[in-house]
């Protein structure tokens, strides 16, 4: 078996640097444009602004959690340490973005539905996503060797990807409440344009934001590994 | 001349009856697991207020759950064994297919949690007052479908879980999410079927139990050989 190509740089480079305090800039205007900037929904009122942070951390969840599921082929495939080094900085983003729609949900739920939690399909798949995830790092800590660690979690992540549409049809069948998309729907979006724009703002800031956490994580699994081979 | 290598499924049949023959010789785990299925069959039923929900509507829901935990208990010892005497290493010198490996270790473990599910299923009857030819008859193939589900997954992660330092923690938090679409389409089906409804209304949770199988059988196989590279 070959081994894994390492790709240390000479010198390493900063965790945080000024692109991710950028990031974090855009999400600190974003939450300051929903707030202040944005007009209120009218059958809903305040509540229906937690709207642009859920639906924002929701899609940066599933974006990480795809980039596990391909890093995780890519891993068993090529044997690439990069690959497995995206997989763990991806995953730990993505658990960061499940926990924010896990705690953002029931907030809004709590005045519109009248309950903090209910069994709803695609609450249920959250929050099964966020176990998985759970799963998936804790697997990743309790095992020291890379090569081995690298391609367990890989192998869970590949098999967690053939699991999404097994327990997504099955909460589905089970009961269903959850409103339909809004925006990300077969015909037009059918927000008002000040309320898509602001909709609009906090996605990309919040993909930003997630995008720059990865790269940040990224780097510090770089010195991890250049900390262990030189003790 | 090298003696002839068995195929594919004779080597998983060789393997298959390896474990078997451990555990009829032993019959360590079987009694463990079995004892722990009655117990938690009966346990549940203290858990519920009996004049509030009836035996029928909960019984289908205990058993599964009770069934998937005893499940693991099993499965943690199908690889758990391997690494008394390193006979791990034994049996990858062997000359067939990583493949044979996971399905002899998979045929075992769908033998050993069928063999408790027919202790437990007449068990289940006599505990919460079923009729018990409708029980067999209804449970049984529900059960088939259910089992190879929970071994395909739970193999796999037993073979991992025992080279980690959390293996009795971690197989249970590997498992259980993916045990989760078996448990609902299992107890949502047999509800149906015990209360007599239309076979109809069952069978769309039999197609997810069929295809959870398919997909996870061909899926474990395949990812078997890169949890065992040395």
């Amino acid at each position: 078996m070959t081994s894994p190509t390492h790709s240390l740089p000479p010198t390493s480079r900063p965790l945080f640097d000024g692109l991710f305090f950028l990031a974090v800039f855009g999400v600190l205007g974003a939450v300051v444009r929903i707030v202040f900037f944005t007009p209120y929904e009218l059958a809903q009122g305040a509540a229906q602004k937690i709207y642009y942070i859920h639906v924002a951390a929701a899609l940066s969840a599933y974006l990480a959690l795809a980039v596990v599921a391909t890093t995780s082929i890519v891993f068993l495939w090529l044997r690439d340490a990069r690959a497995d080094r995206l997989a763990e900085s991806a995953g730990e983003v993505a658990l960061l973005c499940t926990t924010v729609v896990l705690t953002t949900g029931p907030f809004w739920g709590k005045p519109i539905w009248g309950t903090w939690w209910t069994w709803d399909a695609r609450l249920t798949l959250t929050l099964f996503l966020w176990f998985i995830t759970a799963s998936y790092l804790v697997l990743r800590g309790a095992i020291d060797e890379p090569m081995m660690r690298a391609r367990y979690s890989s192998v869970l992540g590949i098999l967690a990807a053939l699991l999404i549409p097994f327990i997504h049809l099955s909460v589905y069948m089970f009961r269903t409440l959850h409103p339909d998309p809004i925006v990300l729907k077969p015909d037009r979006p059918s927000l008002p344009p000040e309320m898509l724009l602001t909709f609009v703002i906090s996605v990309l800031a919040f993909l930003f934001f997630c995008f720059m956490l990865v790269r940040a994580r990224y780097r510090l699994a770089l010195l991890r590994e250049l900390a262990e081979e030189a003790t | 001349m090298p003696a002839e290598t068995p195929g594919l499924f004779a080597a998983a049949w060789i393997v298959a009856r390896k474990d078997l023959a451990i555990e009829l010789r032993t019959r360590s785990a079987f009694l463990s697991v079995l004892v722990f299925t009655l117990l938690g069959l009966v346990t549940f039923f203290f858990a519920w207020d009996p004049t509030a929900a009836s035996a029928l509507d909960l019984a289908p829901g205990v058993l599964w759950v009770t069934f998937t935990f005893a499940g693991l208990l099993g499965l943690h010892r199908s690889f758990g064994v391997e690494m008394q005497d390193r006979a791990m290493d034994a049996l990858l010198v062997a000359p067939v297919a990583r493949e044979s490996i996971y399905l002899g270790k998979a045929i075992a473990n769908t033998v050993f949690v069928l063999a408790v599910l027919l202790v437990a299923v007449p068990a289940l009857a006599l505990f919460y007052n079923l009729p018990l030819l409708r029980t067999l008859t209804t449970l049984g193939p529900v059960a088939v479908l259910a089992a190879v589900g929970l071994v395909s997954i739970g193999t796999l992660f037993s073979s991992m879980a025992v080279n980690t330092r959390l293996a009795e923690l971690l197989l249970p938090m590997l498992s259980l999410p993916f045990f989760v679409p078996i448990v609902l389409a299992s107890a949502q089906a047999s509800t149906r079927l015990l209360a007599g409804r239309p076979f109809d209304e069952a069978v769309p949770w039999l197609k997810i139990l069929l295809a959870f199988d398919i997909v996870f059988v061909l899926a474990c196989t395949v990812a078997f050989p890169f949890t065992i590279e040395e």
